[in-house]
């Protein structure tokens, strides 16, 4: 795979910033999107935009035709037994919600326990502690060690039989911690418990298998997989979706309403009502395609060699901290310069054409466990290059210099 | 001098920079030399939280004119609220008031203080129009 046909494949990331290339390390916000991608969005709109499931005209069938065949491509790519498994919702954030709202309001009651880590996204702690207020019920969470790892041993006398569900990231956005969702799945199942999988940062980063890992539901967003915004996932098994009463109501997830009755659609329609991101469904399923032509070994190995690069390049630097030393960890550095604030260093590094992210990430909790005000964060995806990296380096010794 | 009068002084130091380089590294000198609040007024009561930087920022009245003392824990954050107390303290609440701050635009440093940048500057000159606001109908 050539790297520098890659680039040209992401129109975006040859443009400049502030008059300077620009280097993008912030894929764990979200990733630049392939121009095919982009084409399939023109084309939608330009040679077949019309609303999809109902329509006997042409153009409706024909985008029905391409959203269907999207829901096949994403049911594939996670290894999902059927299609109709797959939910098309706008985002991780919307997916968890969905779950805590109808699976959560029919199955938590009072003094049930909700199961979460330590590392969460707010999108992974606020849902659950709404429906834990609601209900009575209570949150716990699952502590890590210094490194951000979650401590197994914990998480074995946490879990019990009052465990209804644990809702866990597969890769901590923060920390970039990998965590052993497969080996917590087990555990989890062994106590009657259902298990969340919350894959924003993992989808994009390694091959996922939602049959062989065992999960009960596992969530993704389409704009951090090279896809458009606005657009997500939720994978739940089939007994346990067709168990859950719908979610919200209006078209698309009837079979037949009357004033006396409503009878509900099946799956996936049940859960997808209204009028979806169509187009938005369309790119996901090409940007699949594009990654699936890219393959999860050169994309392993590309993120592998960042990975060690920049952590070798950080911990040359004088007064830097990487924050999360976990052994298992994706290409997601988190850092700290001593002495500095890391807004400052940001708004030095984007002046120099360097998109990082600072602050805390959406993870409060993890900020308040280092005792830290936030983070700087670089987070790779495989079309950074090695240059990208030293760029990174100049600028944050530029930061130093202009700081101290 | 005039909040206008101070505005354009400023302005016209700038234009004396070349490149972003020197421009921040005179927000940062800014931001380093000066003491911009008494430790005791640092509180959590005139704390304007941002996301990402913290800013404290105090108000009183002396002899008619607004004295605003404050202070962030980001530098960058801490020059411009610099460039802010310059040219809004020792003003009357009324021209605080209606004190456009066009300055800000002309110097290049918008992006600053919009309101998605999270620095807590947005809220920090709101505050101040806030006191301005209080003390001009308490005279």
């Amino acid at each position: 795979m050539e790297l520098t046909k890659i680039h040209t494949d992401f129109p975006l990331l040859s443009r400049k910033v502030h008059g300077k290339p620009l280097v993008y390390l912030d894929n764990g916000a979200t990733t630049q999107k392939p121009q095919i991608v982009i084409d399939a969005i023109t084309d939608y709109y330009t040679e077949y935009n019309s609303n999809i499931h109902r329509g006997v005209h042409h153009l409706s069938q024909l985008a029905t035709e391409k959203y269907e065949v999207a829901r096949k491509t994403i049911q594939q790519f996670i290894g999902a037994q059927f299609s109709h498994e797959i939910i098309f919702s706008p985002g991780t954030t919307s997916s968890i919600n969905l779950v805590a709202s109808s699976w959560g309001r029919a199955n938590v009651s009072a003094d049930d326990e909700v199961l979460i880590s330590a590392m969460e996204h707010h999108s992974n702690i606020v849902p659950w502690q709404m429906l834990c207020e609601e209900k009575g019920a209570k949150l716990k969470v699952i502590p890590m060690n210094d490194n951000g790892e979650l401590i197994m041993e914990q998480f074995e006398s946490l879990l019990s039989s009052k465990t209804k569900i644990v809702a866990i990231n597969h890769i901590s956005n923060t920390l970039g911690t990998i965590n052993p969702v497969e080996k917590i799945i087990a555990m989890a199942h062994d106590k009657g418990s259902l298990v969340l999988v919350d894959g924003a940062q993992s989808v994009a980063h390694m091959p996922i298998d939602v049959v062989s890992l065992n999960a009960d539901f596992y969530v993704f967003s389409g704009h951090k997989l090279f896809g458009p915004t606005g657009v997500g996932i939720l994978y739940g098994k089939e007994a346990i979706l067709n168990e859950m009463p719908p979610y919200q109501g209006g078209g698309d997830m009837i079979k037949s309403v009357s004033f006396e009755k409503t009878t509900y659609n099946e799956l996936p329609h049940k859960f997808e009502a209204g009028t979806p991101n169509i187009v938005g469904g369309i790119g996901l399923g090409k940007a699949i395609e594009y990654i699936n032509e890219i393959g999860f070994d050169f994309i392993i190995e590309q993120e592998s060699q960042l990975k060690n690069a920049a952590t070798k390049m950080l911990e040359s630097i004088e007064d830097v901290k990487i924050i999360g030393q976990a052994k298992q960890k994706a290409s997601v550095i988190s850092f700290a310069i001593n002495g500095f604030h890391p807004l400052d260093v940001g708004t030095i590094l984007d002046q120099l054409g360097i998109s990082i992210r600072t602050g805390h990430h959406c993870t409060q909790p993890i900020m308040d466990f280092y005792n830290i005000p936030g983070t700087i964060r670089a987070s790779f995806a495989f079309y950074n290059t090695l240059e990208d990296i030293a760029k990174l380096r100049a600028g944050i010794l530029t930061a130093k210099t202009m700081l101290s | 001098m005039t909040i206008e009068e101070i505005e354009r002084e400023i302005v016209n130091e700038f234009d004396l920079f070349e490149s972003w380089l020197e421009k921040y590294e005179y927000l940062i000198e800014l931001g380093k030399d000066l003491p911009l609040i008494e430790s005791s007024e640092q509180t959590d009561e005139n704390l304007i939280a941002g996301c990402q930087s913290r800013v404290w920022l105090h108000a009183k009245l002396a002899e008619g004119l607004l004295v605003f003392t404050a202070n962030s824990d980001a530098i960058i954050t801490k020059g411009i609220i610099s460039l802010l107390i310059r040219v809004l303290s020792n003003q009357n609440a009324a021209d605080v008031l209606g004190a456009e701050l066009k300055f800000i635009n002309e110097i290049g440093l918008t992006e600053h203080l919009s309101p998605t940048r999270s620095n807590g500057l947005v809220s920090m000159v709101k505050q101040m129009k806030n006191y301005a606001y209080t003390f001009s109908n308490t005279k």
